[in-house]
């Protein structure tokens, strides 16, 4: 394989500029594909993907283009997610690659996750050159956009192709630059296999499929492969490339080229995104750098909301986990809710995810507890514990300090909104580190923020605050110091371990009481009087009643109406029969979840 | 089990207005629709008595809807097919209800003329503003002329709806409301005094899903109620079901057939009838009902013994005296405590039953409770 005729690269963009529809076109217009062939989206395969504009999962294409040099270059697309919650399989991705096509919108030009995705590429080293997409819309502003990439961003735009990805318009320029652009890869196939792996799927016939691409040395059918992390070690069965939804296979892999390797391997766990594979008797002498243990950074308690379901839902979730190894579970138990999952997450958006696939793809109905991020306890015995749920929290006698995840978030907003977003910042206990005007009108502000003031309603805040024109990224920056306690509720003087959680002293009495009154709305009446309270460490620091049910009577009954008022009594039989019993107080369902959204600007 | 009795309902869907809170099926129509609906209710009924030839009618109801805003010689017409179709019974209780806007001298003649002797008058209140509020067609003046009127036509046997729990009405309106009925000269010895529901598909139900129903709070409502039951026994009324009080003797045989398993005929456009332990309902739609009123009954419930005891408990716990555990025995041969024991003796210790003399009744609490109770039963 001519190396000099290979281009591996991928598109990076921020949300809606386009980028899945670009890919698509590259696809169709290097003619591996017949149109009626295309899926309409054929990176993003998974409904839920195309029905959020997003794409979860990184995949990779190769297609054929015979440039006007009269060549022929093999182009391996590779996608990668585009969601902050995803940025480790980003980075892995992108070290797939030689280089990058930005997409940037021109009509909504350079926006934070652009940014963030931008840097993490060139972090890279990856070439990254410019087009300019949906230059057809009226709004469509393409010579400020090029200004605002050339100086936010720093990198060349003027020459950069005017394209519209929807319309086709464009695309030969981009397949051009891409050849133009994009350097060859390097490496030598001569040398100890050495291959990054960049994704993985579970495919129940040929088991794990992993997807490489190899730096050095080649691989082919029974070679010996080992992957230097996980240590598992097995004969290669298959390597092949990446038609468009299908997997063609191929003679061998070597330097330079993107591909997949099957080795009747059973689970995804041994074959870590990250990972180096090299061959078992020739091992290379050192990984790839980059590897990093994927870990789960908010976690929730998930419940079947008929407790019957259990089974189900556990099935549901390891089938789940075969396709997604950085979901991570185990069995819990809660007074209120009865067997379930505490569930750990890569972020917000992946729990959204997991949650949406467990419900519509395999019809449970569940219940949620609050989403907690992963706190570090320091005991006075000089040991440290990951706290991933709040009810495990130790006796304070036993606590030394506490510490809490912090962020580095970069918020990018039009100047009339900056106050409302600083001061949401603030409230969610931020430190200003800076703001810049990155153009007229638009400002760059960043914050530290501890990770558990964003992951209950944050973006929708943000929102709200901006109309809609807040871009928002983050990244862990790691651990500090923080004066946290234990909230806990007491519906009849009981207390509900699902509605714990961990909050920064100085809110403790607000969110308490927004748990109350939200709690007080939620609970139905009963034919007595029940208190419900927020504590932190025994003492009472908010209390709501949810007064003794007064009424609960059918007015009218006669001839006509028998079967419908039959009826009613039934449905109200059932709807208590879907209630938590806590003590003798039964809870609604919804009461769990309804406890998430507290912010009042919504 | 064929009893040697059985009640009759007629159905008239139309009133002037429908008001906001109704969710009967009724509707206004010209006077065309109106003469051949009547037509196609004698059909219907002549098939009916063809049907159950065996048994007699102890009670007739016309309801709706609003049955005066027929002419009077269309009720006319119906009480002679009634009479022709079926057994009547000599001491039937014969009730036509009535739209204080829509009566006329004539037309009350006319029905005591054919054999009502029970009239039912929706008042709901004695201020205008909330009159309006519900969307009522009449003032209280209307009723006072009307009921004047029905009073001396030569009916002793009146009945006057109300109805607490309304928008913009308070504890004092709702006072000033009972009292003033209760004072009428002669007094009715009958009061249907109903908290006001709000049913979806009504207009109060889309207002109320909007926020723009402002209702009394719960409290307030109980209050009313309770005000309700105070002010009523004061005036000699005896509370005999959840929202029905009479005077002694005078309580409404018909609806209490519904309470206690007597069967009944549903004549007219969505009629339900009870018949054989089955229970079915005519078209709601007015095409096929004039087209063929007697083919259009549809079967909605067979109801096994299960079904039976269960209709036993919740619609005998409406009335004030409660479930008899002899008359229990006695369809089902069985103990009532064998099948319900452990929901009865949970409800008695939550205060919302108590049994006395073979009967098991809801306290005063269970009657602000009624559905948790009934709930258990089905």
């Amino acid at each position: 394989m001519d190396k000099s005729l290979i281009r591996n690269f991928c598109i990076v963009a921020h949300i809606d500029h386009g980028k899945s529809t670009l890919a698509d076109r590259i696809i169709e217009k290097t003619g591996l594909l017949t149109a009626r062939e295309m899926q309409e989206q054929v990176l993003d395969n998974m409904d839920l993907e195309r029905e959020r504009g997003i794409t979860i999962k990184s995949q990779a294409v190769r297609t054929v283009y015979k440039a006007r040099d009269g060549k022929e270059y093999i182009f391996n697309l590779i996608d990668t997610p585009g969601h902050v919650d995803f940025n480790y399989e980003v980075s892995r991705s992108l070290a797939a690659c030689d280089g990058a096509i930005l997409v940037v919108d021109a009509a909504q030009g350079v926006e934070a996750q652009t940014l963030a995705n931008v840097y993490l590429a060139l972090d890279h080293n990856l070439d990254v050159f410019p087009v300019i997409n949906k230059i057809d819309l009226p709004s469509a502003e393409p010579q400020r956009v090029k200004d605002e990439i050339e100086d936010v961003i720093g990198i060349e735009a003027q020459d950069a192709p005017l394209i519209s990805a929807k319309n086709g318009i464009g695309i030969e320029e981009v397949l051009e630059a891409v050849v133009s652009k994009i350097p060859a890869p390097t490496g030598d196939e001569n040398a100890p296999l050495q291959a990054l792996i960049f994704d993985s799927l579970y495919d129940s016939y040929k088991g794990v499929i992993v997807f490489v691409r190899v730096m050095n040395g080649t691989v082919k059918k029974g070679t010996k492969i080992l992957m230097m992390a996980t240590g598992a070690s097995e004969e290669v069965v298959e390597v092949g490339y990446f038609g468009a939804g299908r997997f063609i296979p191929c003679d061998e892999l070597s330097a330079g080229m993107v591909g997949y390797i099957t080795a009747s391997i059973k689970t995804l766990s041994e074959t870590a995104v990250g990972d180096t594979v090299t061959e078992a008797d020739n091992p290379c002498s050192e990984p790839l750098p980059g590897y990093k243990q994927v870990q789960p950074v908010v976690y929730c308690g998930v419940y079947p909301a008929d407790s019957a379901k259990y089974e189900d839902l556990k099935e549901a979730l390891e089938k789940l986990q075969l396709n997604d190894a950085s979901l991570f579970y185990e069995p819990e138990t809660s007074l209120a809710l009865g067997f379930g999952f505490r569930c750990g997450f890569l972020g917000l958006l992946h729990l959204d995810i997991i949650q949406e696939r467990l419900e519509r793809e395999y019809d449970l109905d569940l219940v949620t507890t609050a989403p907690s991020v992963v706190y570090k306890i320091y005991k006075t015995d000089g040991t440290v514990i990951d706290l991933t749920n709040p009810s495990n929290l130790p006796d304070p006698s036993e606590i030394e300090h506490m510490e809490e995840p912090i962020v580095n978030a970069e918020i990018m907003v039009t100047k009339d909104f900056v106050g409302s977003i600083m001061e949401l910042c603030q409230q969610r206990r931020g430190r200003y580190i800076s703001m810049e005007y990155i153009e007229a009108g638009r400002a760059l502000i960043k914050y530290e923020l501890p990770l558990n003031e964003i992951i209950y309603d944050f973006f929708d805040a943000l929102k709200s605050r901006s109309r809609g024109y807040a871009s928002f990224d983050y990244d862990l920056k790691g651990y500090e110091k923080s004066s946290l306690v234990k909230l806990d509720i007491l519906i009849n003087k009981e207390q509900v371990d699902a509605l714990s959680f961990i909050v920064h002293a100085d809110s403790a009495y607000e969110r308490g009481r927004k748990m109350c009154e939200k709690l007080k709305d939620e609970i139905p009446r009963h034919l007595f009087e029940i208190p419900i309270q927020a504590c932190v460490g025994g003492r009472v620091i908010a209390r709501e009643t949810v007064k003794a049910m007064r009424k609960d009577v059918l007015a009218k009954c006669y001839g006509g109406d028998i079967t419908r008022k039959k009826k009613l009594l039934e449905k109200q039989k059932e709807g208590k029969k879907r209630m938590r019993q806590v003590g003798s107080v039964e809870i609604p369902q919804s009461a769990f979840m309804s406890v998430l959204k507290l912010d009042d600007d919504n | 089990m064929s009893e040697q009795f059985i009640e009759l309902y007629i159905h008239i869907p139309f009133c002037v207005r429908k008001c906001l809170y109704c969710d009967f099926l009724s509707f206004a129509a010209d006077d065309v629709t109106k003469e051949k609906y009547v037509d196609a209710l004698c059909r219907e009924l002549e098939c009916m008595g063809e049907e159950r030839r065996d048994a007699s009618l102890s009670s007739v109801f016309i309801g709706g809807g609003t049955p005066s805003v027929l002419p009077a010689d269309h009720i006319r017409r119906i009480m002679d097919c009634v009479r022709e179709s079926f057994c009547l019974q000599s001491d039937a209780e014969i009730t036509i209800e009535c739209n204080p806007g829509t009566v006329t001298d004539e037309k009350l003649r006319t029905y005591r003329e054919c054999g009502i002797n029970r009239i039912s008058f929706g008042l709901q209140s004695v201020h205008d503003d909330e009159l309006k509020t519900l969307g009522r067609i009449h003032s209280f003046g209307d009723f006072l002329a009307g009921y004047r009127s029905a009073v001396n036509a030569g009916f002793t046997n009146i009945n006057v709806d109300l109805m607490s729990g309304c928008p913009g009405q308070t504890e004092g309106s709702w006072r000033e409301t009972l009292e003033k009925v209760c004072s009428l000269d002669p007094a009715p010895v009958h009061i249907s005094a109903y908290s006001l529901i709000v049913e979806d598909g009504t207009p109060f139900g889309e207002m109320y899903e909007d926020g723009d129903l402002i209702l009394p709070d719960e409290d307030t409502d109980r209050s009313m109620y309770h005000l309700t039951s105070e002010i009523l026994s004061h005036y000699g009324y005896e509370r005999y079901e959840i929202s029905n009080y009479s005077k002694k003797g005078f309580e409404c045989r018909h609806n209490k057939g519904y309470w206690t398993g007597t069967e009944y005929f549903g004549a007219g456009l969505d009629a339900a009838s009870y018949l054989d332990k089955k229970r079915y309902v005519n078209t709601s739609d007015m095409d096929s009902y004039l087209r063929d009123p007697a083919g259009v009954r549809v079967l909605v419930e067979s109801l096994g013994k299960s079904d039976l005891m269960g209709e036993f408990m919740i619609l005998g716990l409406r009335l004030t005296k409660g479930v008899s555990g002899s008359e229990f025995t006695e369809r089902f041969g069985a103990d009532i405590h064998d099948i319900y024991g452990k929901e009865i003796a949970r409800f008695v210790k939550e205060g919302l039953l108590e049994e006395e003399g073979g009967y098991i009744r809801l306290t005063e609490r269970g009657l602000d409770l009624a559905n948790r109770v009934m709930q258990a039963f089905i």
